[in-house]
Formats: structure tokens, sequence, C-alpha cells
């Protein structure tokens, strides 16, 4: 038998994937790990290094995926989306991570607040970029505190009168604020040039990376970046028609960072988080009212713009697990963490293909019969019939490399 | 009239509750007794919320009302208003991570269900854990965890306690997204809960009505 090119490898397990997504039965179980932070523990380096060196990020996922060798990779600027170096230039407060706010041990972790307070809703709607630039970026980015003082934005629709306005570019303040923000830039786009580049490089070696953009849909974009929780769940009591308003105003732009990142990288995947529509998070009526139309329209748009949805189901969606069978069918990767899979199987096993719900617990503390014998539950009831992706409920930042190695051999040896 | 306050409180109607508290400041009611409706009406919530009726933005938003109740009653207070207790518990998110929705949830539920709760807040170390348990005397914790790098904090913050010598005192209840039967034994804690109503039923399981 002579042994296969990378080429052949790349093709084979993107049709493994492929074919789940699909709802077909692939030659064996696909298996997509949603590695995130773990190449640096399973290298032996810390989450710090992983955030501050390109270099040593790269080599860490190359070898990793190299041992663990998934069918697709979790590809690591969507773990480190940019570098230490580029958020400490403009003092981004929205984060905090390994080594600046947090452990350097541990991973980056949001920080919860109000970036938009309750009466900005008209500003926003009025002029989302101008909206951005002058209030909301001064808040999250340090540096830029002084963007407050600059005019309205859509002042430069005054045609030559704008070059007069430019003298305010040229404030001490200001000035300095746009530096912090080209040092920013400089560094980001080191890095995104760093992963670009391992991506291709894993292509070169036989292994597709898993999605090309990110996006969030509109009650997240409102309730994680902007009103935070509390804030967007007053809102629903309050002033619901401003907030349903600004939902319905993000849903393009939203579609349109999506698609614009998927032609740009090639990859058709779009890996979308889902948050505060979860069991728990809110009621069925409200997940009608604000979360579901944009989450449902997002999905719907970039279906027809030809692209998968990679929708991470985060938390549990038992209990509305039918509103996702409103979706067409085989066109979408669902991740799911801890919704019962094995009944949500008969529920949406004839829509999307399930991937995920192997325990975060038992990668990390667990044994490996405990492992072997979860995977297997999943291969045999969610796996049957195909439309079945091997992954974890979340992110394995701290799994055990010698149980990641169970898991992966096990899934290989018993999903043929 | 009494019961208005609770229920109205409770059917999370903010103008009209706070209508009803202003008018009975201005016919000089007690402000105890208006503070005791509200607290009935967040029990019916904490009801609701156990019943799967109500979810975290009506949590989010009885809690903002009862805010608003309270600073309004306060002025005229003249003594603060005496709750019995069914028992002390110890709350927090562990060290080194700052998650805090899940654990503000159990928070609510244990306080609308009559524990005294001493919240510690997020990324609290094994060591003030430990220190509050001492100072309190409360013979049950609760730790919260969302990310994984919880299991091991969980597992440090119970070693703290036994090393204190508090362990057999000390019932341990552990909560988070990805908190199961596995982490609960890595950890030694004495009982996991998948929600809030879980860490209730634990607490009262516990402390009963006895302390």
């Amino acid at each position: 038998m002579t042994e296969k090119s990378p080429q052949q490898l790349y093709d084979e397990r993107l049709k493994r994937v492929n074919d789940a997504i699909q709802l077909k039965v692939p030659d064996r179980v696909p298996f997509f790990p949603a590695t995130h932070l773990y190449a640096a523990k399973h290298v032996g380096m810390t989450f710090e290094e992983a955030f501050y060196d390109s270099q040593k990020w790269s080599e860490a996922n190359k070898r990793m995926i190299l041992d663990v060798d998934p069918d697709l990779f979790f590809s690591p600027g969507f773990a480190v989306f940019s570098s230490g170096q580029a958020f400490e230039a403009v003092d981004f407060k929205q984060i905090k991570w390994p080594g600046h706010g947090v452990s350097p041990d541990h991973t980056h972790q949001f920080v919860e607040g109000e970036y938009m307070m309750a009466d900005e809703y008209d500003a926003l709607l009025d002029d989302p970029s101008d909206y951005a630039v002058r209030t909301y970026m001064p808040r999250i980015y340090g540096t830029l505190q002084p963007f407050t003082m600059l005019p309205p934005l859509k002042a430069m629709l005054f045609g030559y009168a704008g070059v007069g306005m430019t003298a305010l570019l040229a404030m001490p303040d200001i000035a300095r604020a746009l530096e912090s923000l080209q040092k920013a830039g400089l560094e980001a786009a080191k890095w995104s040039g760093a992963m670009a580049a391992l991506d291709a490089e894993m292509a070169a070696l036989g292994y597709p990376s898993f999605a090309g953009a990110a996006v969030v849909v509109p009650f997240d974009l409102v309730s994680d970046m902007l009103r935070g929780m509390r804030g967007t769940m007053l809102d629903m009591y309050r002033q619901p028609d401003k907030l349903l308003a600004t939902l319905e105003r993000v849903l393009p732009m939203l579609i349109g960072m999506a698609v614009s990142g998927s032609t740009m990288s090639g990859n058709p995947r779009v890996f979308i988080a889902l948050h505060r529509g979860a069991d728990g998070f809110m009621s069925l009526k409200q997940f009608e009212t604000f979360y579901w139309p944009g989450m449902k329209a997002l999905i719907l748009a970039l279906i027809d713009a030809g692209l998968t949805p990679c929708p991470f189901f985060e938390g549990c969606y038992d209990q509305r697990l039918e509103y996702l069978n409103e979706l067409p069918k085989g066109k979408i990767l669902g991740m799911f963490d801890s919704t019962d899979v094995f009944r949500a199987k008969g529920i949406i096993g004839d829509t999307m293909c399930i991937c995920g719900n192997m325990p975060m617990s038992l990668l990390q503390t667990g044994t490996p019969d405990e492992v072997k014998d979860y995977a297997r539950k999943l291969i045999d009831v969610v796996g049957k019939g195909g439309g079945f992706i091997m992954g974890c409920r979340g992110v394995m930042d701290e799994c055990d490399p010698k149980l990641v190695k169970v898991w992966a051999d096990f899934t290989r040896e018993y999903g043929g | 009239m009494a019961n208005d306050l609770a229920n109205t409180l409770a059917d999370l109607k903010e103008k009209e509750a706070l209508e009803m508290v202003r008018k009975r400041l201005d016919a000089g009611e007690d402000p105890l007794g208006i503070l005791d409706d509200a607290r009935r009406g967040m029990e019916i919530v904490g009801k609701r919320f156990e019943n799967s009726e109500y979810f975290i933005p009506d949590l989010v938003y009885s809690g903002e009302i009862l805010k608003d109740i309270t600073e309004m009653v306060k002025p005229k207070m003249t003594k603060d208003i005496e709750v019995k207790r069914l028992g002390k518990v110890v709350m927090g998110t562990v060290a080194g991570d700052i998650h805090d929705i899940g654990k503000d949830i159990v928070v609510f539920m244990l306080d609308v269900n009559g524990f005294e709760v001493y919240d510690l807040g997020v990324d609290v170390p094994a060591q003030e854990f430990v220190d509050k348990l001492r100072e309190t005397g409360s013979t049950v914790v609760g730790l919260s965890g969302f990310l994984t790098l919880a299991f091991d904090s969980m597992k440090t913050t119970v070693d703290a306690i036994k090393a204190a010598g508090l362990r057999d005192k000390v019932k341990v209840m552990i909560g988070g997204g990805q908190i199961d039967e596995a982490v609960q034994r890595h950890t030694g804690a004495d009982a996991y809960g998948v929600n809030a109503m879980a860490g209730v039923s634990l607490a009262k399981e516990w402390l009963g009505g006895a302390q």
C-alpha cells in the first residue's frame, strides 16, 4: 500500500467532516477536539507565552496537531485572537489575559460589564460607527479615551471642510491615541500573519482548519459586548422596543462580517458561540422574542451565502431543541456542551450534525476507561446512522494529554 | 393591601410596586412592614424560578425593583429588619475564575430561601474561604466555577479547609457549567449541584431549620 499524500489526507479528512455535516455516514467518525489553549499544556509552555510569542504558539500547535491527529483542528487564532502586545498597546479593558489580570497559567477571561449605558440606544441606532468610535471604544480601549473629543464622524460628509477638521487629529492626546492604535495594528498584523501561515502549513501537511470566521448572534452582541447581561435583561422589561430595534440593526452587520471573514480565509465554516439564549438564561417566550429570530436569520443568511454555520450551544439547550428543526437539513455543524445529545439525536438528528458533549471533567480528571466508555456511548448512540462528529463540551485548556490520547485513539479505532 | 405589594413585586410590575411603597410611606406606615412584604414578594419570585416560570432576567429585574424599594424605605427606618435565618452559607467563585452569573443565582436563591449568605465574590483565594468559615462559624460552603481551571482551584480550597482542621465541621458543595460527579470526586467536595435549586436543597439538607 502506498503512503497517502498530504493532499489525499486533507481531502479525506475534509470529506469525513463534510459527510457528517451532510448527515451521511462517513468512512469513520470524524474527530474535532476543541483544543483552544490546550497546545500550550500539551508541549509544556505557559498560556502567557501563547499570548506573547507567536512562533512558540504556532510550533506548539503544530506539534500538538500532529500528535492528536484531528480531522479538523481548532484554529489557534480563535484561542488567542491577538497578541498580548496588541492588547497592551491599547490598554484593552474588556478581557483579562494570562499574565495580565489572570495567572500566566490561566486562560483569558471576559470582563462582564455595562459598556453601553441604558440611555445610549438612540445614539447607537442613529449611527453605529460613530457610536463605536467616539463612545464605545474609549471605554474598552484605555488609550482611546481622547476619542471622546472627536467631532461626529458624519461631519466628514461636509466635503472640503473635513480637511480642516483633521487639525483635531494633531492634538497631542488624540495623536497619542492614534499612535497606540497603529502600534496595536502592527502587532495584530504580525499575529494574524503567523496564524494564517500556520493554517497554510497545516493544510500542506494534510490538516483542514475548523473555521475561517467567527460571529455572534444579535442578542449576544448586545448582551456580551455592549449592555452586559444585567443591562440587557433589564432592557427586555424597561425598553424592549429599543432592544429589538438594535437587534435588527446589527444583524446585517454581523452577516457581512461573517461573509467577508470567510471569503478572506477561504474557509466556509463560521463559528458562532451562543451565550445568553441557553436554557435557564431566559424563558421560551423571551427566547422567541429576543434571541431566536436573530439567531435563525443569521444562520439562514450564512447558509444562503454558501457557508456552513457552526454554532456552539454553550450550556444546555434541552428545552429549545425543537426550534432548531426550523433550520435547513444537512447544512450545520452543531457543537453541544451539556445538552442531552443522546435525546437530541432523536429530535434534531435529521436536521443538523451533532458534535461534542465529551465531558471536560473526564478528559481532565477521569480514568482511561471512563473516557472510552463515554466516547463509546457517544459513537453508539449519537453516531448511529452518521451525522456525528466526536467533540467535547467546552474547551480543552486543562485536559490531561494522556487522556486526550486515549480519547483520540479510541475514536479512530472504535469509530471506524 | 399588604399582600398586594408582595404580589405586585413578584409579578415584576415595577411602577405599580414603587407607587404602592410611596403611598404607604406617605401614609406613615411602618417601613419594616413594607420591607417584609417585599421580602415575601422575593420569596414568590424564588418559587417561580424554582418552577421554571421565571428565569435569570426575572431574577435580575426583581432584584432591581427590590433595590429601589429598599432605597425608598431606608431613610425612614429607625432600626434594622431582623429576619430569622435558617443557617449560614459561605459562597464564592474559586481562585482564578472571575465568572459570577451562576454564583449570583445561587446566592439569590439561598437568600430568598431564608439563608444568611456570605458572598465572597469572584477569584476568591482558598484562605479567604477558610477565614470566612472561621469568622462566621458557618458549616456550609458553596464553591462556584465556570472554567475548567476551577476544578483544581476547588480542590485546593477543599484541601485548605482540611488543613485548617475544619473539614469535619464543614459541608462543601460545588457547582458550575462543567461540574459533575467526576469533578466532585477530584475535589473531595461533599456534593455538587446542577443548578441553584440543587444548591438550596443541599443547604436545607445540611442545615435544616436547626440553626
